[in-house]
């Protein structure tokens, strides 16, 4: 079920903080987050984010586009694996 | 053969039926249409005058109603998105798997297709006995 629109897009507090931090002075670095259940605002756009996945972070640029979609959706949890790609690793 | 919109040309059914040969209309965008025009669902395409056609165009294109290739473009336009800022959604479409969290496992054929069969691809390295 959709968000009620009354209460506005979830952004984690902290991730906030930082990003008004962040635009306030201009700088621009990479912000490290577990926080995939935020949304990306419109005051994302031009940051990078390290989105946790469960095992490492991965580098997500955030463009106009990405706005009203989760981090986490940048940042896939699981590996896709193709029939015989194990073979063609160990004929490598 | 009245012809709609560019292309369309509806057969000779009920006008409720054959507007609905329209990408991006159906049945109820279809009555709607025609109750607004004003027009007897149960005429006959081929009856219907240059006049209730125009009312009918003029109907579609006042409500904004996105047909044919507008609205084909706006869908690939929508693909294209999700697939370029390669969210999780983008690259279900781009695998061609199911993007709204089925199982695969089994099913999921609307999606995947035909089943292909894959065999084993033995690996060459590998020595009878001693795999």
């Amino acid at each position: 079920m959709a968000r009620s629109l009354k209460k506005g897009p979830f952004v984690e507090s902290h991730l906030l903080e930082k990003i008004d931090k962040m635009n306030a002075s201009g700088s621009k670095k990479a912000i490290k987050t577990w926080s995939r259940r935020s949304m990306v605002t419109p005051d994302f756009v031009g940051h990078t984010f390290l989105v946790h996945n469960g095992k490492i972070f991965n580098s997500v640029f955030i463009t106009e586009n990405m706005v009203g979609h989760k981090l986490g959706e940048f940042s896939a949890t699981r590996i896709f694996k193709k029939h015989g790609s194990h073979t063609a690793k160990v004929a490598k | 053969m009245p012809r709609l919109l560019g292309v369309e040309i509806p057969a000779d059914k009920r006008v409720e039926a054959s507007l609905t040969y329209i990408y991006g209309i159906g049945f109820a965008t279809s009555r709607r249409i025609l109750e607004q025009t004003n027009i007897d669902p149960n005429t006959r395409a081929k009856d219907l005058t240059p006049q209730q056609i125009n009312e009918i165009i003029h109907a579609i294109t006042n409500n904004k109603i996105k047909v044919e290739g507008d609205l084909r473009r706006d869908i690939q336009g929508n693909l294209k998105r999700l697939q370029a800022i390669n969210c999780y959604r983008g690259q279900r479409h781009r695998r061609g798997l199911p993007v709204r969290g089925q199982r695969t496992s089994t099913n999921a054929r609307t999606r995947k297709g035909p089943r292909k069969t894959v065999g084993v691809i033995r690996n060459p390295d590998a020595k009878a006995g001693k795999v």
